[in-house]
């Protein structure tokens, strides 16, 4: 048998091997779960709506399309009358404040008064141009942007809530064109919601991919396991809704009162919170099962978020997140009275636009990370602020070690620079977007911008204003990494640890007493110099004659 | 003078057992406590585990072992010789054929100076150690044995106070139990074959 023969075989045997050893993994429950997970994501509706006349069209508008819904699904309207993405309203139990889109301040665009049509862009409605839209509206509730599964629909970035109906150009100048979609093939399409049409909003707040969160963004639509465990579209392939369980449309598992720990473990029917919106809800509170540190990993539960170690690192999928945004700087035109540009150095992003300031984006950044206990604490719109140097939180993480319902959780700390009265000491609500001549982005005028934005708040401005520093902290849950890529001991456990800043308890392999260190390390080291001289004298003296 | 087994069979397992365990915790603790980067935390509290799992079954036959053949009484102490066994180490150990004072037995195989330094490592240095670590290994369950109030901070400085004695201990008996005897190597060599030169 020649050299070249052997290796033939060889291969051949590796083949079998490799063909055995797929058989063997085949049948493995991981494989068969997954197989589960694909078979149900194809639709199992017991409807195809393309074969309704309702739907037939044509339709001129979105409430249209909205008004066929509703002939069917009679309650729909009504029960997201009730829900946060309508309302854009939110009751925080624990800390008695009224959150939400419309009153929240924060350090991206700042607020959303005055800047309806811009904003509203990404309502669940139509029409939400100005302060007096109607929120009893049936029809202007939009179905279609949540469950089409054309892909084709999309909402106007400048439309309060509408598609184009007809061939636009956004942004101005830009040469992008925005095509009117075929609302009847777009109704016909209706489907469960999917990553793509939740992240059509969620992916892109703060005005463009990847701005807000850091943890979702457009490269979530289709992820790899790399980038997300659970939503690999070609393993478990998970849609939003599989853990933001729902319920009479009302969407479960909201950043605005963060679960730290989800005691109820491992949802059972009858026992359950009705979410799976934690790790915990599927995992439990011991989710660690092999290898044999299983036990010791556990032990964390008690004070670790799951998420502090699952995830990394956020802005994973090669999409930059902003994470800071200067808004004093704003307003540099060129010669001809356009908004100065200037590109980041990977040219991925504007690291400076004259429209909005500086700003400043990272990929794959390390978490900051703090105690939580769940409680996040907004600075509310009028609510006098600490201008005396310091960073002005926009909200404030409560938790603390000695708490043992805190848990160590991971944060994207946004860090801004935006305008205030300096007078009154409060955070403004300037009026950026709109054709008029107070807009900011019109004639970038602050004080113009934001006297309107307060007077429309029903807030007072003095006339002086200032930029102050702010931070705005995001809970990391999204983005869950492969277990092997998980953050290892001494990622936390070390002098220069992911957690060397955070205070309030002794973490071995961080922690130590230093004066104990020193006096330790001086008694080894002169009981070492005793010896040594003994053993020398000894060696001196035994070498002379006696 | 003549040649007995003066260590036994198990008492020299034991002893070197210990000894390589001890060396191997104090490796490990060490970068647990991190001095320095080796192994990396989880290699390094992995393995200090297992260390001390093993060396606790050790103690658990050694305390059986010295109890049952009475052993133990060779680490009661006595003043009696004691000064000039420190005048010995201090002064006679320079002079040229100045005898050991100390006469060991196989029945009192220690001398006072030793029963003392082990005493010393028996009844205070491993006790802190093993009390400690093990609190510190059993962290999670304090609540449930009602040490709710502990700080892990406390225990870590117990156990840190501990492994430093412990370190000071391995010097000074390497030094003295290796290198003192005649020929400097003796001692050394009775605890590896058992034998020894003894008195009647």
């Amino acid at each position: 048998m020649t050299c070249h023969e052997s290796s033939g075989v060889l291969r051949g045997a590796a083949i079998l091997f490799g063909l055995l050893l797929g058989a063997l993994f085949a049948v493995s429950p991981a494989t068969a779960a997954q197989d589960v997970v694909a078979k149900a994501a194809k639709s199992q509706s017991t409807a195809d709506h393309s074969k309704f006349k309702e739907l037939q069209g044509p339709f001129a508008n979105g409430p249209e399309v909205t008004k066929a819904c509703l002939a069917c699904h009679t309650e729909a309207a009504k029960q997201l009358h009730k829900t946060t993405h309508w309302k854009w309203e939110f009751y925080n139990e624990l800390t008695k404040q009224k959150l939400g889109k419309r009153t929240v301040v924060n350090n991206f665009c700042v607020a959303v008064a005055t800047n309806w049509p811009r904003c509203t862009s990404c309502h669940i409605g139509y029409g939400w141009k100005d302060d007096k839209f109607d929120l009893t509206s049936e029809q202007n509730v939009d179905c279609v942007v949540c469950h089409e599964t054309t892909g084709t629909y999309k909402k106007f970035p400048a439309g309060a809530g509408h598609p184009v109906y007809e061939e636009k150009e956004f942004p101005p100048g830009s040469g992008k064109k925005w095509l009117p979609p075929d609302l009847a093939k777009v109704a016909q399409s209706v489907g469960k919601t999917s990553r793509k049409n939740c992240g059509a909003c969620h992916f892109y707040g703060g005005g463009g991919d990847a701005v807000k969160h850091g943890d979702l963004d457009s490269t979530m639509t289709n992820p790899n396991i790399e980038l997300d465990v659970h939503m690999d579209a070609k393993g478990l392939n998970f849609s939003c809704s599989e853990c933001h369980t729902t319920g009479g449309h009302e969407v479960t598992g909201s950043r605005y009162a963060t679960k730290a720990v989800d005691k109820n473990g491992i949802d059972v029917p009858g026992r359950t919170d009705d979410t799976r919106a934690t790790c915990e809800s599927c995992h439990g509170l011991t989710p660690h099962k092999d290898g044999g540190e299983a036990g010791k990993l556990n032990d964390h539960t008690d004070r670790v978020a799951c998420q502090t170690c699952h995830i990394p690192a956020f802005a994973r999928g090669g999409r930059p997140t902003k994470m800071m945004w200067d808004w004093s700087t704003a307003g540099k035109l060129d010669e001809k009275g356009k908004p100065v540009v200037k590109k980041t150095a990977d040219g991925k992003e504007n690291a400076y636009d004259g429209m909005k300031g500086d700003f400043r984006w990272e990929e794959n950044v390390v978490p900051d990370y703090r105690w939580f206990n769940g409680v996040i604490k907004y600075t509310l719109m009028g609510e006098k602020i600490d201008d005396t140097g310091g960073v002005v939180p926009i909200n404030r993480i409560e938790g603390s070690a000695t708490d043992r319902d805190s848990r160590i959780w991971p944060f994207k700390r946004m860090e801004g620079k935006q305008p205030y009265d300096k007078k009154l000491k409060v955070l403004t609500v300037p009026h950026v977007f709109g054709q008029d001549e107070a807009a900011f982005w019109k004639t970038y005028d602050w004080p113009k911008a934001i006297k309107v934005g307060m007077e429309s708040v029903g807030l007072n401005f003095s006339g002086e204003y200032g930029f102050v520093e702010t931070e705005y902290w995001w809970p990391i849950t999204h983005m869950v990494a492969p277990k092997e890529k998980a953050v290892a001991c001494d990622g936390c456990h070390s002098r220069d640890g992911r957690l060397a800043k955070l205070g309030g308890f002794y973490m071995p392999g961080r922690d130590s007493f230093p004066w104990l260190d020193k006096i330790g390390w001086a008694l080894v080291l002169l009981t070492l110099a005793g010896v040594l001289g003994h053993g020398l004298l000894r060696l001196v003296l035994s070498g002379r004659k006696g | 003078m003549q040649t007995a087994l003066v260590f036994s069979r198990f008492e020299r397992f034991w002893h070197w057992t210990q000894a390589v365990l001890i060396i191997g915790l104090m490796i490990t603790g060490f970068e647990i406590h991190g001095t320095y980067r080796w192994l990396g935390f989880e290699q390094a509290s992995s393995l200090h585990k297992t260390m001390a799992w093993t060396l606790i079954v050790l103690w658990v036959f050694a305390i059986f072992w010295h109890l049952t053949t009475g052993q133990w009484r060779q680490y009661v102490p006595t003043g009696e010789n004691l000064l000039a066994v420190v005048r010995y180490y201090t002064v006679g150990i320079f002079q040229k054929d100045v005898p050991h004072p100390y006469k060991k037995t196989v029945r009192a195989k220690h001398n006072p100076l030793q029963r003392l330094a082990y005493l010393g490592f028996k009844l205070l240095i491993s006790p802190l150690i093993w009390l400690s670590g093990l609190l510190y290994m059993y962290y999670n369950d304090w609540p449930a044995l009602g040490l709710g109030g502990l700080q892990l901070g406390t225990v870590a400085f117990v156990h840190t106070v501990a492994a430093f004695a412990m370190l000071v201990f391995f010097i000074g008996h390497v030094y003295m139990a290796a290198f003192t005897g005649h020929p400097w190597y003796s001692y050394l060599k009775g605890m590896v074959t058992g034998y020894e030169e003894v008195e009647e």
